[in-house]
């Protein structure tokens, strides 16, 4: 599975305002909202939702990356999207270090496969220090975009 | 203390699959070792003690992986990261609202 498989473009942000965990989630939940991903009338139950994921074990998988997710039955296929915050915000990582670099994914129930093929994309492209530090230093969404199908188009991709 | 070799096969049991809460459960057993822990499926060989490499699995319901661990603790680390497949990483305590 690509980048361009699941991120919605237009809910790309390279400068996230927020500078604690919820701040951020919900900051990317409302560009997924404002990008037409999904509906407003069920904002706050997928930040809830994701915030309850959260709460079993933070989904900060270490190298400033944190890929906060949930089930909904609200969407009918894989929706996601990444953020870049520029301070690094707490989000109690694997290894402590403060998260730079976010991708959200919110998936339907029935699932799990799609989920688990977006969590492999996303990791085996941060393994590349580049890819991360080019992400991290985006100046606009346009860069991030430009480096999601940079990645997308090497062929690595399943 | 000398080097061993030694490896298992494990069953990915969690309907999910090798999502990235059990991948993390997996990953902090690991670093708790000495030894070198490594995961294999059929086309990769990746590090246990990394989240990022244990998720490149995209390991699915069903999978068939070889926990392979070499070092001076091997049998031990080998015993403890077998018995989270075996216990399906303690998924069904979790399941609700995930």
């Amino acid at each position: 599975m690509k980048f361009s498989d699941f991120v919605a473009t237009d809910a790309i942000r390279s400068h996230v305002d927020a500078h604690t965990k919820e701040g951020v989630i919900r900051e990317m939940a409302q560009s997924l909202v404002d990008a037409g991903s999904i509906a407003a009338g069920d904002l706050e139950s997928i930040v809830k939702a994701i915030m309850k994921r959260e709460d079993l074990g933070s989904t900060g998988i270490g190298r400033g990356v944190a890929v906060p997710h949930t089930k909904h039955p609200s969407v009918s296929r894989l929706v996601g999207t990444v953020a870049v915050s520029h301070d690094g915000v707490d989000f109690e990582s694997l290894d402590g270090e403060p998260v730079q670099l976010f991708f959200l994914l919110v998936s339907p129930p029935d699932r799990p496969g799609d989920h688990l093929r977006a969590l492999e994309n996303i990791s085996r492209q941060l393994r590349d220090e580049t890819f991360c530090r080019h992400l991290k230093s985006a100046k606009g969404p346009m860069d991030i975009q430009h480096l999601l199908e940079e990645a997308d188009s090497h062929g690595v991709a399943s | 203390m000398s080097e061993q070799v030694v490896s298992r096969e494990v069953v990915v049991g969690m309907p999910q699959g090798l999502h990235a809460r059990p991948a993390d459960q997996l990953a902090r057993e690991a670093r708790k070792w000495q030894s070198r822990i490594e995961l294999l499926s059929d086309s990769q060989r990746v590090d246990g003690k990394s989240i990022l490499d244990v998720l490149t699995l995209a390991a699915e319901a069903g999978t068939r992986l070889v926990v392979e661990a070499t070092g001076p603790d091997a049998r031990e680390a080998l015993e403890a990261i077998g018995s989270l497949f075996d216990r399906n990483f303690n998924e069904q305590e979790w399941n609700e609202g995930q």
